[in-house]
């Protein structure tokens, strides 16, 4: 019985490297915009249009192509954001929300013009990205805690990240310094979404290897939280999306335990991850601070 | 129209309340629960307006004291509420309440339940007047009464409307269960002014998408009630023009998604709104200086 449980026990530690993967990388993207001063709510969408380009060029060219082009997409997605957001002084919470809602129809366009199937596409196994053999994890949650401690030592302890973090905390400051503010902002809102779109391509051609149009399922949203809870810090954002993607698994895990099934059925056991993420944002907030100038467009005096 | 309204006040408030979606899931819900009832015919609408508000701007205060209480970020917690009322609904719709004579929705809602319809053998129905009734009336509680101003002063500037004596906590929840109200109605005239269904479809297929359309009605309508009726109308021809797109080319509906994403992304570039905002926004900041000092 030990023996078992402990093999259940590995299981879901194995299932939760998974859903915490995209959580993680789309919660250090934004992390690293945030801090720079610029929001970007349009994750949940950037992962979205990401997702559905891997699978088109994973299909074409093989899994590593897939993931680079939702990169790819993610950057030009933030190059649009951050145009808005940084040079055009618009509105950046308006901006992610149109984002998100042009990425909900693009894509199920997009998914019936190419594939010619309504809402729901599986892509061909040799366009999968392949697991790591023995561990049966995937290469990109490695990257992505690769990702999550360089980001930590870039952000906190090297020159370019007092940069970012200045422009994003007192822009005027920074660039009296010869900071340009301008385009540092730009640069990190790119990084950041493009972080969003290797994201989009995990969920799209590693993990679940389909594409729907809730393919993020309000994980980009999650990704916010993350961002909150961890206080804009990439490790503990590692902390904070296994937690979270711990209760993603948890959900899709005890649905396959025929007497809870029985109680309580499987649409209500969805909501597990959401009910989660508001319990747990209610009860930790307050003691993070974000960047002073977030938000806000920079304006010279 | 309704869900913009959710949106509208939101911003109106300073919160960007996403949360309409969800908050009309539960008010078509409650229409159709108070349909599975078995009670006197004349019991059906009031009821069911009742029971679908109700449970909305349940919804809505969730957020609201989220937001007031917690500083939640509204946009976290009312994408999470969404999916939750989705499931809910979802839940609902399948194993408590589904038609037994059609599985792929849920019991209609009864005749006597129903809005008539204005023109026949067309939609539209009485819903529209009260849709638009109730837009006039939340210009007249957001411009003519107190609690109205408090939420705009709170939107505009809430350190200044705190140190004018404001309770900036109660007008964000104001603003939320305004905003549960409107979306929690449009769910509820969804099933009872919309033929030919009058009950929630598959996968909540005849509600999907309606909150985030208000999205992209209100910022066109600049985020006022009155020129929200327009705007919606607006939106309601695209969609209308995309439902004869993909009857006569083929075009998937959701196409109308994009196009909306399109406007609201240049909506968020500066310009005009921006200048027009700045302008108003610099009034009422005087104004409510004048009043605290």
């Amino acid at each position: 019985m030990p023996v078992e449980a402990l093999l259940q026990l590995a299981e879901v530690a194995r299932l939760t490297t998974f859903s915490m993967t995209p959580l993680l990388l789309a919660a250090i993207g934004e992390i690293i915009t945030e801090l720079a001063g610029v929001v970007n709510i349009g994750l949940e969408g950037i992962m979205l249009l990401a997702g559905f380009t891997a699978v088109a060029a994973a299909e074409a060219w093989g899994p590593l192509a897939g993931l680079l082009a939702g990169v790819l997409v993610g950057a030009l997605i933030g190059l649009l954001h951050g145009w808005i957001s940084v040079y055009l002084k618009g509105d950046q919470i308006i901006s992610g929300l149109g984002i998100n809602i042009f990425a909900l129809g693009f894509v199920a366009f997009g998914i019936e013009a190419l594939w010619g199937v309504r809402g729901y596409y599986t892509p061909p196994p040799e366009a999968k990205v392949p697991r790591i053999p023995g561990l049966g994890v995937s290469p990109t949650f490695i990257a992505a805690i690769v990702i999550a401690v360089v980001s930590y030592y870039v952000l906190y302890k090297t020159g370019v990240g007092l940069k970012i973090r200045a422009v994003g905390e007192k822009p005027d400051a920074a660039e009296s310094v010869g900071v340009h503010v301008e385009r540092v902002q730009l640069a990190a809102t790119i990084v950041g979404a493009a972080l969003s779109g290797l994201a989009g391509a995990f969920l799209s051609i590693d993990w679940l290897a389909a594409i729907t149009k809730e393919l993020p399922a309000g994980r980009g949203f999650i990704a916010l939280a993350i961002v909150n809870f961890a206080n804009w810090n990439p490790v503990l954002a590692l902390a904070g999306s296994g937690l979270f993607g711990f209760f993603w698994t948890l959900g899709e895990w005890v649905k396959n335990i025929g007497t809870i099934k029985a109680i309580i059925p499987i649409p209500l056991l969805n909501t597990i991850p959401y009910i989660a993420t508001l319990i747990v944002t209610a009860g930790f907030i307050g003691k993070s601070r974000p960047p002073a100038h977030i938000g806000r467009p920079y304006r010279r005096e | 129209m309704l869900t913009a309204l959710t949106f509208a006040v939101g911003v109106r408030a300073g919160v960007f309340n996403i949360g309409a979606e969800g908050q009309l899931y539960l008010g078509a819900l409650g229409a159709v629960l108070v349909a599975a009832l078995p009670l006197p015919g004349f019991l059906y609408f009031p009821l069911g307006l009742l029971a679908g508000v109700g449970l909305a701007v349940a919804f809505a205060a969730i957020a609201g004291i989220l937001k007031a209480r917690r500083g939640v970020n509204e946009v976290v917690s009312t994408i999470m509420l969404n999916w939750v009322a989705f499931w809910i609904v979802e839940y609902m719709r399948t194993y408590q309440i589904a038609d037994p004579h059609d599985p792929s929705k849920t019991i209609p809602v009864p005749p006597q339940a129903r809005l008539p319809l204005l023109i026949k053998g067309t939609e539209l129905s009485a819903a529209i007047i009260v849709a638009v009734a109730f837009v006039v009336a939340v210009y007249y509680i957001l411009w003519h009464t107190v609690i109205g101003y408090e939420i705009r002063a709170t939107g505009l500037n809430p350190d200044a409307a705190r140190y004018a004596g404001i309770r900036v906590e109660r007008s964000i929840l104001a603003s939320f269960i305004v905003g549960g109200i409107a979306a929690g109605l449009a769910g509820f005239l969804e099933v009872t002014g919309r033929p030919p269904h009058y009950a929630i479809t598959t996968g909540l297929s005849n509600l999907l998408g309606l909150g985030f359309d208000g999205i992209t009605v209100s910022l066109m309508g600049l985020n006022h009630p009155l020129a929200i009726i327009p705007a919606s109308i607006f939106v309601a021809a695209l969609k209308v023009g995309a439902r004869g797109m993909q009857i006569e080319a083929g075009v998937p509906l959701e196409m109308v998604k994009a196009v909306q994403g399109v406007i609201i992304i240049s909506l968020a570039a500066p310009g005009l709104i921006r200048t027009i905002q700045a302008r108003r926004r610099a009034r009422l900041v005087k104004e409510v200086e004048t009043v605290a000092s």
